[in-house]
């Protein structure tokens, strides 16, 4: 009895540790999005350029990634290098420009090189919503018929590519 | 006479928010909804504010879109599940009570049925430490002297 209790405050303080260290590398921005497993909700948006808008109904066929961006968007641009190198690769990746002018993004496009195929714009920001679209970039693994799969928040970089969404795309290749 | 006039103008003053008149609706029940709708859900952009509090860009979007909603004939339920829909449970700064919430719920009874488990432990053991019965030769002893006494 006296050796429980003094075993029980050190095992409570031990846990207590455990749960902050793993509550520290928790990072409070990246939520899981509830449209996991749904299908995209409708959408038909105007072009940022090329008259070729994005509509929900262009996700199907093959794995595609929806990539939100924006030209004010600093932290686009540190994953616009690799988009336009996996757009080389082959891989399908859509544009949804949000709350941004049209103009604007065309620009930034013209700048900065285009990695999409199409490119919506969702000026007024009302179709972000309905994704879920806390800020840019945020990043949507679509598979084949049109359901959403994942939802990476943040700008892309190799490591995330190699080791996440890579995989996750080759995965549902092999699904359809 | 200063304190008064200190506490007059403090209670004078209007809490800072964020809502701007140009977002507010004509009808004040539906605009004191609106803002009680609006001050249950998380401002996704800056965490741990309300939408109401907040002054990021999509926080204003969705207040807009609360009050769009209540004027289109939503309680105020169905308006808080249009955006919970959107962005999951993690909006609403008020956590529903549910499977994966239920440590958070009913984590502080669990403490204070632990902690009273100890308290109850602790009482126990301190009556048991109080004085054993005499034996029957200490008895008699007790019984000679005191009766020695009354002698």
């Amino acid at each position: 009895m006296k050796r429980l209790l003094f075993v029980l405050p050190v095992a409570v303080f031990a846990a207590l540790v455990g749960a902050f260290v793993l509550g520290l590398r928790h990072d409070p921005s990246h939520i899981t999005s509830v449209l996991i497993d749904k299908p995209l909700p409708a959408f038909a948006l105007p072009a940022v350029r090329d008259n070729q808008g994005l509509a929900s109904a262009d996700f199907k066929g093959q794995p595609m990634l929806l990539n939100v961006f924006a030209s004010w968007c600093v932290s686009c641009r540190e994953e616009h290098g690799l988009l336009l190198a996996l757009k080389q690769q082959g891989v399908v990746i859509q544009g949804l420009d949000w709350k941004d002018e049209a103009a604007d993004g065309a620009r930034y496009l013209s700048e900065n090189g285009d990695p999409y195929i199409k490119a919506g714009n969702d000026a007024s920001g009302r179709t972000g919503i309905d994704l879920g679209v806390a800020g840019v970039p945020e990043t949507f693994v679509v598979d084949g018929r049109g359901r959403v799969r994942y939802k990476f928040i943040g700008p892309i970089d190799a490591d995330d590519w190699e080791h996440t969404l890579k995989p996750m795309l080759q995965r549902l290749r092999s699904e359809t | 006479m200063r304190t008064w006039l200190l506490l007059a103008f403090l209670l004078a003053a209007a809490p800072a928010v964020a809502v701007l008149p140009s977002e507010q609706l004509a009808d004040p029940a539906l605009e004191a909804r609106a803002r009680a709708i609006s001050a249950e859900l998380r401002c996704m952009v800056c965490q741990n504010q309300t939408i109401d509090d907040s002054d990021a860009e999509l926080a204003h979007d969705l207040r807009v879109l609360v009050r769009q909603r209540l004027k289109a004939g939503d309680t105020d339920r169905q308006a808080i599940a249009f955006i919970v829909n959107r962005y999951g449970d993690y909006v609403l700064l008020k956590p529903p009570f549910e499977a994966e919430t239920l440590l958070l719920w009913l984590g502080p009874l669990l403490v204070l049925l632990a902690g009273g488990t100890g308290v109850a432990l602790y009482l126990r053991r301190r009556r048991d430490t109080r004085l054993p019965a005499f034996t029957a030769d200490e008895q008699a002893r007790l019984d000679r002297l005191l009766g020695e006494d009354a002698a």
